[in-house]
């Protein structure tokens, strides 16, 4: 083990190996929790799209299906780039590391700048719920609240993809300071959890937002 | 304080004595099982206290058998009461085809029945014994529920759907009408009471009741004269029995100056007017008692200068309060 | 001629020694060093600091309730403020007081004690948790200051998101931010109990106490988030009028009762199970005797986690959900009732040729087990639909689940606090004030809480503040013994705080207890143990031999 391991090593853990079980175990159980969390939102939409499906339907017309299939694009590519540097953190190979990461920084960025102008669409078009919505079709009570939930869905993904953000760019700054080895990659590789556990937020999302009922 | 201590609500429906007999027998249930833990836990703290002579094998410290019994011996009395109350459920759930439908209407913070015949009431139900009546419920606002604890029946109203309950009363008498679902400031003053009647008291009652209690438009005085006989302001305001009136008469009232209890004099006018039916003890009259309860959120604006325009017809035809 | 335990008592008084060695409480002065600390019994010591801070305010607020509650008018205090002290009352004990009581004070001081471990497996994520919470405790003091909330601490739509006319957002946050503490409790003992347990110390050698509060744990990271979710959106309609439970939009009252209740009952048992486990360790060192049917207990608390989740519905069965719903909530809801019976059944069947000694904690166990009987058939008549119709939401309903809460969880937390108490402090509390106390609270309580059954089923509605006449006795009664209760909470606040500067000196193990949490000193050293134990026999192994020889 060699020095920079072993100080890496929290007084509470009898070795690294106890350390990243603990470390991955944890992210695992955190993630259980944000299934559930997303989960009643999940569930608030089901009910709702069950009980006013045309509403939901010309709803998610007015979502742009292109942004959102780019999106898409962009998402799983920055989960490839993730999981490429979780794989050179394995091998210690530090300047990958740094590379992938950045990539994934990147792709994360697309993303919202994306997310951004679609939001700013609906900003124009009128279609933000609130005292400020206008929607000239049939079931406009009902469409806003297919839109409070559009962006009260893509709204908590957004925000899990800024922490992302900033936990990727501080692993970024550690991993260019040679803080992980081929012994001690754990922060990287449950960072690397989190960002795919978005990442299939956002798979779920797409669909059920942007596609069904769409003819 | 009154010194009355009842242990049990009236049973005034035909499912109250159903319901009863399922909470006698989980009381029975309960009380034998408190009975035989209280006992087994005193008995064996004061047999086995450390300094009480230890003889025989030590106890073993697993039985499964033992632990089988008294997992499925639970088990089956809760399913027992399970069964037993989903009975119940389903009848409570369940109205007869031939039930008379009442609407009910919650709103913060009162209870508005509308009768099918048309008689509305305000915080009071007038039912008769021996026919199973429906409640068809909403709220106006936020979720309000429908109790009447003598007939052991409770639905919530919620806004924005219906909700129904049913009952058949089977004791005249008083009973309590309570909103159990927290509404707000005044939750627990969306109160009334239910009154059950012999079936020949209560056509007599529908039948006696003003026909303007049913009107929903015409003339602000002809509206004003049925909201006075909805508030039952009639009561106190004009002289049902002879020589005997709790209330100033109010014909003739309008325009005229009154009298007051702290010995001066106003003249009766809107804002007079207004003010004793909102909040009646700040005018009072001489020789009157504060007896008026407030009608401050029982009585909109738009109520109260119909009231206003019923009283003042009152002036112009002097005889009507003396009828 | 002295029992087992005391004897052992007799002993520890002498061991002087402790003052002189270093040891968690003195290894560092100031408040930078206790604000600032990752050792989980530090950590544990901030948050029995916190809550006390928050019971004694939500008993305050309980206080007036009471006082107000003695005559059938509203004369004490205004509608609108009532209905604000019940609302802050519910949400102080159940947010800020009961979920954090055991977990956060025992389990946090214990569960790496008892697991022979150093730590919790993340000291500064628990060193968050307690920061989060006394984050989202401001919020909810500031909206008290503020004005208060009055929507009852169900949050019920559309009321709480149109109607009410107070902090509800205030609240809502600071309720939002604590559910993250808890969150990350649960999941911080998760990890600890799965990793980091001492060599030879197996699942089934675990103390229940650990059991208990695995348990715990998976209904914290699997209930918290939905009901952080649901208020979060009960804050943001309330912001925005965006009508996700609004009926006026479209929206469905009732999906918030289900979200909040997904969680809410489950939380019951965040508050019950941790109970459960200290009884489990009390009943047995005050008996000398292994506990009866360590599997069924253990299993029983994963089967009331799991069971717990599937019957949320029982709240809501004259809510105008469907009679089959409702069936299936009750049927779940009577199986769940059968491990919370087994358990007490053991507890009983473990006094059983036992060697009982009448200590606090023992006398705080077996109180809670007759309580915990009462509670637990009651849930039985609100579990039953037909017979839950008429009981729904009345004083019923209150009397059971403080029968549960105070009568349960608050019981089991001054026991396990008096029974870990020398192994927290170094210090022994005076033993006959605290049974003083411990009597005093059994009765103040069930004069304050057993009327509340009659009058619930005369019919008496919750979260009334003004009730008809013929219900005035019954609540004359319960006001008397809430303020008994008051006397009952006040004397142990003051003893122990006495007993850490002048208590007699508490030896490592005054109760022979088998723990590996007595088997290092008291108090212990900041690492907890000076080797790794390693443990090579079952839970509980007391042996009756023993006691006798000390007699």
């Amino acid at each position: 083990m060699s020095s920079e391991a072993s100080s890496a090593l929290a007084h509470q853990f009898d070795d690294l190996a106890q350390q990243s079980e603990a470390a991955t175990l944890g992210m695992w159980v955190f993630l259980v929790t944000e299934v559930l969390f997303f989960g009643g939102l999940f569930l608030s939409y089901i009910v709702y799209r069950a009980s006013y499906p045309e509403a939901f339907a010309s709803g998610s017309h007015h979502l742009d299906v292109m942004l959102g299939a780019v999106n898409t694009a962009v998402l799983i590519g920055s989960s490839l780039t993730m999981a490429l540097a979780v794989h050179a953190a394995q091998e210690g190979r530090r300047r990958e590391v740094v590379l992938f990461l950045l990539g994934t920084l990147l792709l994360g960025g697309v993303f919202l700048g994306i997310k951004g102008i679609e939001y700013g669409h609906k900003f124009a078009q009128g279609l933000v719920p609130g005292p400020s919505f206008v929607f000239p079709a049939p079931h406009a009570r009902q469409v806003q609240l297919f839109f409070a939930l559009y962006f009260a869905m893509t709204g908590l993904h957004a925000a899990h993809m800024v922490i992302g953000i900033g936990v990727l760019s501080v692993l970024t700054v550690m991993a260019w300071r040679g803080h992980f080895s081929a012994v001690y990659y754990a922060p990287v590789e449950i960072a690397g959890l989190y960002w795919h556990f978005v990442d299939i937020v956002w798979i779920f999302l797409f669909p059920l937002l942007y596609l069904i009922g769409r003819h | 304080m009154r010194y009355n201590l009842p242990l049990f609500p009236p049973q005034a429906s035909t499912i109250a004595p159903q319901v009863d007999a399922l909470y006698y027998f989980l009381v029975a249930v309960s009380a034998f099982f408190i009975v035989l833990i209280f006992s087994l836990v005193i008995y064996f703290a004061i047999k086995y206290r450390w300094s009480a002579p230890r003889k025989g094998a030590a106890a073993p410290h697993d039985n499964p058998r033992l632990e089988l019994l008294w997992t499925l011996v639970p088990l089956a009395l809760a399913m027992v009461i399970f069964g037993w109350g989903a009975k119940l459920y389903f009848d409570l759930n369940r109205p007869p085809a031939d039930a008379l439908e009442i609407y009910v209407l919650g709103k913060q913070w009162m209870w508005i029945l509308q009768h099918p015949q048309g008689k509305r009431e305000i915080n009071e139900l007038h039912v008769p014994t021996g026919r199973p009546v429906k409640l068809t419920m909403t709220s106006e606002d936020v979720i309000h529920s429908f109790f009447i604890p003598a007939f052991r029946i409770k639905m919530d109203v919620l806004p924005g759907r219906y909700t129904t309950a049913w009952f058949e009363a089977t004791q005249p008498g008083e009973y309590h009408l309570f909103c159990a679902e927290y509404c707000g400031t005044k939750h627990s003053l969306m109160i009334g009471k239910v009154v059950v009647m012999e079936p020949v008291q209560y056509q007599q009652w529908l039948d006696g009741g003003i026909p303007g209690a049913t009107v929903a438009s015409g003339p602000p005085e002809a509206r004003g004269a049925a909201l006075f006989e909805e508030l039952r302001c009639a009561t106190c305001h004009r002289e049902t029995i002879p020589g005997v009136m709790l209330g100033p008469s109010l014909a003739g009232l309008f325009g005229k100056p009154v009298r007051l209890h702290s010995g001066e004099s106003v003249i009766a006018d809107e804002a007079y007017i207004r003010e004793s039916i909102l909040n009646p003890a700040a005018k009072l009259v001489a020789g009157y008692q504060p007896l008026m309860p407030t009608y401050q959120g029982q009585v909109s604006e738009e109520g109260v200068l119909q009231l206003i325009a019923y009283i003042r017809s009152l002036g112009e035809a002097n005889e009507e309060g003396r009828r | 001629m002295n029992s087992p335990v005391e004897a052992a008592v007799a002993v520890g008084t002498e061991d002087r020694g402790a003052e002189l060695r270093e040891h968690y409480l003195n290894v560092s002065y100031g408040v930078k060093s206790w604000l600032l600390t990752t050792d989980h019994k530090r950590i544990a010591w901030l948050y029995l600091v916190s809550i006390s801070l928050f019971f004694f305010l939500g008993g305050a607020f309980a206080v007036l309730i009471r006082l107000e509650l003695m005559t059938p008018q509203g004369d004490l205090v205004l509608a609108e403020t009532y209905n604000k002290l019940f609302t802050m009352h519910g949400l102080i004990m159940i947010f800020f007081f009961l979920v954090p009581s055991i977990p956060a004070v025992l389990g946090n001081f214990l569960i790496p004690l008892m697991i022979g471990a150093r730590d919790l497996a993340f000291p500064r994520l628990n060193l968050a948790s307690w920061y989060i919470y006394t984050f989202g405790g401001l919020f909810t003091l500031g909206a008290v200051v503020a004005g208060g909330v009055d929507t009852g601490w169900t949050f019920y739509t559309p009321y709480s998101s149109t109607y009410a006319n107070s902090h509800v957002i205030l609240t809502a946050l600071g309720v939002f931010i604590t559910g993250f503490s808890s969150i990350l409790t649960g999941l911080n003992f998760i990890v600890t109990i799965h990793t980091m347990r001492a060599p030879g110390l197996t699942w089934f050698r675990l103390p229940l106490f650990i059991w208990a509060h695995y348990a715990t744990s998976l209904i914290m990271i699997l209930g918290t988030p939905v009901l952080a979710i649901a208020i979060l959106l009960v804050g943001v309609e309330r912001l925005f009028r965006i009508g996700i439970f609004d009926p006026a939009l479209g929206g469905d009252p009732l999906l918030f009762q289900h979200l909040f209740w997904f969680y809410s009952h489950p939380a019951v048992y965040i508050m019950v199970l941790p109970a459960m486990g200290v009884i489990s360790e009390v009943i047995t060192c005050f008996s000398r005797k292994r506990i009866f049917g360590y599997t069924f207990i253990a299993f029983s608390s994963i089967a009331i986690a799991v069971l717990g989740f599937l019957v949320w519905g029982h709240h809501m069965f004259v809510s105008s959900q469907s009679v089959y719903a409702g069936m299936i909530f009750s049927f779940l809801s009577m199986l769940v009732a059968i491990p919370s019976a087994v358990k007490v059944f053991n507890w009983t069947a473990t006094l059983y040729k036992g060697a009982v000694s009448y200590h606090t904690p023992m006398l705080y166990a077996l109180g809670f087990i007759g309580l915990f009987t009462i509670g637990g058939l009651t849930g039985l008549f609100l579990a039953s639909l037909g017979l839950d119709v008429h009981v729904h939401d009345t004083y019923f309903v209150v009397a059971h689940f403080h029968y549960i809460m105070v009568g349960g969880a608050i019981m089991a937390y001054l026991g396990g606090l008096h029974f870990w108490w020398p192994k927290m402090t170094g210090r022994m509390y005076p033993e006959g004030w605290a049974r003083l106390s411990a009597l005093i609270l059994f009765v103040g309580f069930n004069l304050t809480f057993f009327p509340q059954f009659v009058l619930g089923y005369l019919g008496m509605p919750r979260r009334y503040h003004v009730y008809p006449e013929e219900f005035q006795i019954l609540n004359v009664m319960s006001t008397a013994g809430a303020s008994i209760l008051g006397v009952g909470y006040l004397i142990p606040m003051v003893y122990l705080v006495w007993s850490l500067r002048y208590g007699a000196i508490a030896s490592a193990n005054p109760w022979r207890a088998t723990g590996l949490e007595w088997d290092t000193p008291s108090p212990p050293p900041t690492d907890n143990f000076s080797t790794t134990p390693i443990v090579t026999r079952e839970a509980y192994a007391y042996s009756l031999q023993e006691a006798e020889r000390v007699v």
